[in-house]
């Protein structure tokens, strides 16, 4: 859990509407218990014009040290608030592991 | 610039369109890299791609080019496009399919 709220920690500095930090890396090649693949849902105005890739790399360098040492693969849902409504408040599952990554 | 930075320089410049993956689009060893390959498949136009599971220095230096963590990456016309949640709703909102093709045509 520590890495997973070490994210939450840092991500709340957006003021976020919505904040779901979720660990799957139990759908990898990883030991049980592992803190390696993350999923974040962020809903926040902080995303307010800008592009996709801004608003990636603006979690990227949020998470820079996190990112460095610990995430291995980072999925990142991230609205404006009225971009959630549009997508029903809902994301795409994640896919599934094909065995290459963990190493 | 060091020779890696070089080598990935000429790549993402030479070819329009280019995928950084882990695996091959036959055998995509990641299920990021293997959802951003379909997609491009779909679109029926050819693309470069680079396993970086194959070259390990590729590997440890594109973050540092692209200044983005994790694969895959997309580039295009020699500049990023994202990694796969990019790709996917860039797929879905239409916006993608036009900039792959514009750039396979030359």
């Amino acid at each position: 859990m520590k890495i997973q709220r070490q994210i939450e920690t840092k991500l709340k500095a957006l003021t976020p509407l919505k904040l779901d930090v979720i660990n799957e890396s139990h759908m990898h090649n990883v030991p049980a218990g592992s803190e390696s693949h993350f999923k974040v849902i962020c809903v926040a105005d902080a995303f307010e014009g800008k592009a996709r890739i801004q608003r990636h790399r603006l979690i990227n360098q949020i998470l820079a040290d996190e990112l460095a040492e610990h995430i291995h693969a980072l999925s990142l849902k991230l609205f404006t608030p009225a971009e959630w409504q549009t997508a029903g408040e809902t994301v795409d599952a994640s896919p599934k592991c094909r065995g290459g990554t963990g190493l | 610039m060091s020779d890696v930075l070089e080598r990935i320089k000429s790549q993402v410049e030479s070819n329009p369109v280019l995928l950084y993956m882990k695996g091959t689009p036959q055998m995509p060893m990641c299920g990021f890299s293997a959802r951003t390959v379909e997609v491009l498949k779909g679109y029926g136009k050819e693309f470069a791609f680079v396993n970086v599971l194959a070259d390990p220095e590729i590997r440890a230096n594109l973050p540092q080019f692209s200044e983005w963590p994790t694969f895959p990456q997309l580039f295009i016309n020699g500049e990023l496009v994202g990694g796969c949640d990019i790709v996917m709703e860039m797929n879905e909102s239409g916006e993608l399919q036009p900039m792959v093709e514009a750039a396979a045509a030359g």
